[in-house]
């Protein structure tokens, strides 16, 4: 049980070094030891710091470090298939009491993992707008279509303006002109090799939401107009398929 | 229970893939890839880390699916955990095989260490003692490996910072005892042999006098960084961050007059400087091997 002891000591700074450990000059195993320790928090902590580049330029790097090390020890990756770790740092943040003054951060770094997500998502071809008119002229038919969501496509709906944050670390526009407590939603896709963030207002974010439950167009546009009455669909779904985000359209498609 | 494979029996595996060929190769970054189509250096092969690569879709496999139809591949695992007391991830195994289904590499090599213990993966290369029991392990992971992918693995040499008091073998003739045993290649990482010595205080020739010299595959080349024990000792960690250091290079000369010109990979994943510094550095590597290739030749 040597590696049980030894895996222990690596993320519990309160355990001892594993007794079996020795040193050819008979120096204090501990100080050896500590490259480990150090190698495996220094890593899983980089990792996070790749995935979440703007949260931590939002609270600074040694807030972050201290955040994303708390992080490290409850939760631990489970595979080394790391582009995954750091799917619960969003929700981690979000109790994370000494970040609670910055109450957007949770939803940056949410953005940002759906980023990631959607940068290493399966790769497919979006429905051309061309195709699509095709699609959408049988206005019998239209009602009973169902979308096949693009599979790098994610939405984000935020209280706080979390899109507008994060585009201004991106050099687009400022934190200072920024209304933090504006509620934003945005489609995060990669179409082809680049990720896009497609800012949404409410209404197409709630229809592209029931379009990914597997609504047919009828039922979500339903769904869509009891909390906006005025939802304009062909606008919508116009913007939704220059975005890419649908890659098939047909009647009674089960769901995937 | 061992189910020995010789290095011979390979009848029952798929045809065999083209070898690496014995030039000087360098690690494949996401920031080199754009240089790397547009500037088509001239390097003898590219090695990727698997885990990297076992994501559905997006940038990494479209380059790399160019990148590979002109330069020969390595792929390189880090997360196999073949030195681990608990059972291989078959579903990580498994997707390590579709990995190296798609993309056909000519060589895919693995650590002596372990990565994962109790359902937590450590994101390092952790060291294990060396004695019979660990041998036995090593071999039948290696083993179902060796099985699952239908070829020959190399196995890297570890760079460590501790010892075991259970250990009854030297580190060197236990990498001798499971090639023989399990069959597979050795990828002899001539960095971590000048750090494993120096922290352990072992001579490096003696260390790689004792390997398995006939039976190397691919040969590693890093930069480390320098720290101290608590006794003031050196104490050099494998870190990949910088150029090969002039040790390094002289104990590489040194192993190719002893086991012949050998693919050679400059390896990095920190620090990453432009892709030219790092093509010199191979050019560097390729102007030793063609050196020794002259003098096999005479």
């Amino acid at each position: 049980m040597t590696q049980h002891l030894f895996a222990a000591a690596l993320l519990d700074p309160n355990r001892a070094a594993p007794s079996d450990i020795r040193t050819w000059n008979g120096s204090d195993p501990v100080r050896r030891f500590a490259v480990y320790r150090n190698n495996v928090i220094a890593s899983l902590i980089e990792a996070l710091a790749d995935t979440f580049p703007v949260c931590r330029q939002l609270v600074g790097d040694d807030f972050f470090r201290a955040m994303a090390l708390e992080f490290v020890r409850a939760s631990p990756p489970s595979s080394p298939r790391m582009s995954d770790y750091g799917e619960e740092f969003p929700s981690f943040i979000e109790r994370f009491t000494p970040a609670a003054s910055v109450a957007y951060l949770a939803d940056v770094a949410r953005l940002e993992r759906l980023r990631v997500d959607a940068y290493h998502a399966a790769d497919n071809e979006p429905l051309d707008v061309t195709a699509a008119a095709d699609c959408l002229a049988d206005t019998a038919q239209l009602p009973l279509l169902r979308a096949r969501l693009h599979p790098s496509a994610g939405l984000l709906r935020s209280r706080f303006a979390a899109v507008s944050i994060w585009a201004a670390h991106q050099g687009r526009g400022t934190m200072k002109s920024l209304k933090i407590d504006q509620p934003q939603q945005a489609l995060v896709i990669r179409p082809s090799l680049d990720v896009e963030v497609v800012p949404l207002d409410l209404a197409s974010w709630t229809f592209a939401t029931a379009l990914n439950r597997h609504e047919t167009l009828g039922a979500a546009l339903e769904s869509t107009r009891q909390t906006h009455a005025d939802f304009d669909v062909a606008q919508s779904l116009g913007l939704l398929l220059r975005a890419g985000l649908i890659i098939a359209l047909q009647p009674g498609m089960e769901p995937s | 229970m061992t189910v020995a494979i010789s290095p011979g029996s390979t009848s029952d595996r798929a045809p065999a893939k083209p070898a690496l060929p014995p030039r000087a190769g360098i690690s494949l970054k996401p920031e080199h890839y754009r240089d790397i189509l547009d500037s088509r250096p001239d390097i003898g092969f590219v090695e990727v880390h698997a885990e990297n690569y076992l994501v559905d879709g997006g940038p990494y496999h479209y380059y790399l699916n160019r990148i590979r139809e002109d330069y020969a591949l390595s792929i390189h695992g880090v997360g196999m955990n073949i030195g681990g007391e608990q059972p291989l991830d078959a579903a990580h195994l498994d997707r390590i095989a579709g990995l190296l289904e798609r993309y056909q590499p000519a060589c895919f090599s693995e650590h002596l260490a372990w990565t994962s213990h109790g359902g937590i993966y450590f994101n390092d290369l952790l060291p294990l003692n060396y004695d019979s029991e660990a041998l036995q392990r090593v071999c039948e992971h290696i083993d179902q490996v060796q099985n699952r992918l239908q070829r020959q693995i190399l196995l890297e040499n570890p760079a460590t910072y501790v010892e075991f008091g259970r250990s009854t073998m030297a580190e060197a003739e236990f990498i001798g005892e499971v090639v023989m045993r399990s069959g597979c290649g050795l990828l002899l990482d001539v960095n971590n042999v000048h750090v494993t010595c120096t922290n352990h205080n072992l001579d490096p020739d003696t260390y790689i006098r004792q390997l398995p010299l006939g039976q190397v595959g691919e040969i590693h080349l890093a930069g480390f960084s320098r720290e101290q024990d608590a006794d003031g000792a050196t104490l050099l960690i494998d870190s990949h961050d910088a150029p090969v250091s002039e040790a390094v290079w002289t104990l590489y000369e040194d192993v190719l007059g002893r086991c012949g010109a050998k693919p050679t990979l400059i390896e990095r994943d920190g620090n990453i400087p432009p892709l030219p510094t790092l093509h010199a550095e191979a050019r560097h590597a390729e102007s030793l091997l063609k050196a020794c290739q002259e003098i096999e030749g005479s």
